[in-house]
């Protein structure tokens, strides 16, 4: 059985090329308010992949039969900007950027209370002027903090970071240069976000090859980050305007 | 669709008690009808049918220029069409997220499974390559179009015959050829869609049932010498998943794993 042959052969991913540890996230920056326009913004960054959020509303939705007269609707829209990675990225929606928009929507909606604003939309846009793998988890890190930093009703916060699989090692915040890893098994990608109160799980995506004892294993490590990305967000929004950072 | 309060309350209750509507049991699928062929002009095509759900599924190969970061590879491209004809939730127009989810799921499921052999599309190198189209339209909407169209994906796949490349004169003969698709069968994935209603879990709801469940999670899962690895997650709608029922999934993951993959591949390959 090669399943079992393979356990006993070692990884070949034995050192991050960047040097981080194996569970250790990368260098994080976080910025509550920082546009003056909106009613909600935020920044959060790991490493060189940027995330901004922005929130406007509740306002009214239009066109109106999209209105919900018991709640208002969260929206987002997630894009990456076209200079944001090496080769240009056609400006405007993608099926990928849709289907981002989507997961990160169903992410944040167990977080925000929005009973008390019947017919009204809150609008999440999230831009990523610098990518460098894990977007969609920075993205969804920014949006929390720009949706609590608007005063939206909030039940519980979000942290999401992407776990790697490369080769037979489970690495925590994978970068482009892991992301691309093809030796052995390659890389397997799976992005999580955990919530910070009810301790569930509000997105999981996985792409490549993992056995069911690995990604339980991946999902425990997974939780521990988000613990520490937590603590970050929740230290930029109590010091608005100021960059924290790990 | 929108179900009324009664019957949503029904169909929790009854799934207390481990009943379904249709008599099954929580962890049970309905019956599944392949037909294989449905289409004579496709390189391979199906219709796959989950008790009232029903898609259809075909591949078409042409010529087309390979990406500059893969100069040496066929490439692969999935629609899902989501049609007025299969549901009164679906409109005409360009696709909606339903759709685009859906297609990108399959998609993923089969590139990143290695199912298809990419490199042996290769033509000339950075030049010229076959380029594989997987289109899936949904027939009739009775719930778990998920499952039905990633298990006729694979059949359509697995059934498709190689068109020639006529050098000479610069075109592609669609008739002529016996030859299967490049694929590596010990790769293949399928897809287990899991839902949450109440605080039961099930698989291949209908539409009743997908209409009130909390959350759904589909697993596409491989056979790894008899041991399942997983090809690709995702979870969708808007309540969260909690540890235990995490859990709960990836141990019946393995269980239905192993009940499922030797009608799958009887399904797929006819054995």
């Amino acid at each position: 059985m090669s399943a079992k042959k393979s356990e006993k052969t070692e990884s070949l991913y034995k050192k991050r090329i960047d040097g981080r540890k194996f569970d250790e996230i990368r260098k994080v920056k976080a910025k509550v308010g920082i546009i003056p326009s909106a009613d909600g913004s935020a920044i959060f960054e790991t490493g060189t992949t940027k995330a901004l959020a922005v929130v406007r509303g509740p306002r009214t939705l239009h066109p109106q039969h999209m209105q919900d007269p018991r709640k208002g609707l969260l929206r987002v829209h997630y894009s990456m900007m076209s200079f944001s990675v090496s080769e240009r990225i056609r400006p405007g929606p993608s099926r990928r950027s849709q289907e981002i928009s989507k997961v990160t929507e169903w992410a944040l909606a167990p977080c925000v209370d929005l009973d008390a604003f019947p017919n009204t939309v809150v609008d999440v846009f999230i831009q990523i002027p610098q990518a460098d793998a894990g977007t969609r988890v920075a993205g969804i890190n920014a949006a929390i903090m720009a949706l609590a930093h608007a005063g939206v009703p909030m039940k519980e916060m979000a942290s999401a970071v992407s776990i790697g699989k490369l080769d037979k090692t489970l690495v925590v915040d994978v970068n482009k240069d892991e992301e691309d890893f093809d030796e052995g098994e390659g890389s397997t990608d799976i992005p999580m976000c955990w919530l910070s109160r009810s301790g569930k799980i509000a997105l999981l995506q996985l792409d490549g090859k993992i056995s069911i004892p690995e990604l339980k294993d991946a999902l425990k490590i997974g939780k521990e980050a988000c613990k520490k990305i937590h603590d970050i967000q929740v230290k930029a929004l109590k010091e608005v305007g100021k960059e924290i950072g790990e | 669709m929108t179900l009324p309060n009664i019957q949503k309350q029904r169909i929790t209750e009854y799934l207390k008690e481990g009943k379904r509507f249709d008599g099954r049991n929580p962890e049970d699928y309905r019956e599944i009808e392949i037909e294989v062929g449905i289409s004579k002009n496709a390189e391979g095509s199906c219709s796959v049918k989950f008790g009232k759900t029903e898609v259809y599924a075909g591949v078409k190969l042409e010529l087309a220029e390979p990406y500059p970061d893969s100069p040496d590879e066929g490439t692969f491209m999935t629609t899902a069409e989501l049609s007025p004809i299969a549901s009164e939730d679906f409109e005409l127009g360009p696709p909606k997220i339903d759709s685009i989810e859906l297609a990108r799921i399959i998609d993923r499921g089969i590139r990143e499974s290695g199912f298809i052999d990419f490199k042996k599309l290769c033509i000339k190198e950075g030049e010229k390559v076959w380029q594989i189209f997987l289109d899936v339209y949904a027939v009739n909407d009775d719930g778990n179009l998920m499952d039905a169209a990633a298990l006729a994906s694979l059949i359509a796949l697995a059934n498709a015959k190689m068109p020639v490349y006529n050098e000479k004169e610069g075109k592609v003969e669609h008739e002529s050829s016996k030859n299967s698709l490049p694929l590596n069968k010990d790769a293949m994935a399928f897809n287990i869609t899991f839902h949450k209603i109440g605080n039961a879990i099930i698989v291949d709801p209908t539409a009743e049932e997908e209409e009130i469940s909390d959350f759904r999670i589909s697993v596409a899962v491989a056979d790894n010498d008899g041991e399942p690895r997983i090809t690709a997650v995702q979870k969708g709608k808007e309540k969260p998943i909690s540890e235990e029922d995490m859990e709960k999934i990836l141990n019946l993951v393995e269980d239905k794993f192993k009940e499922v993959l030797p009608k799958i591949n009887k399904y797929v390959w006819g054995k």
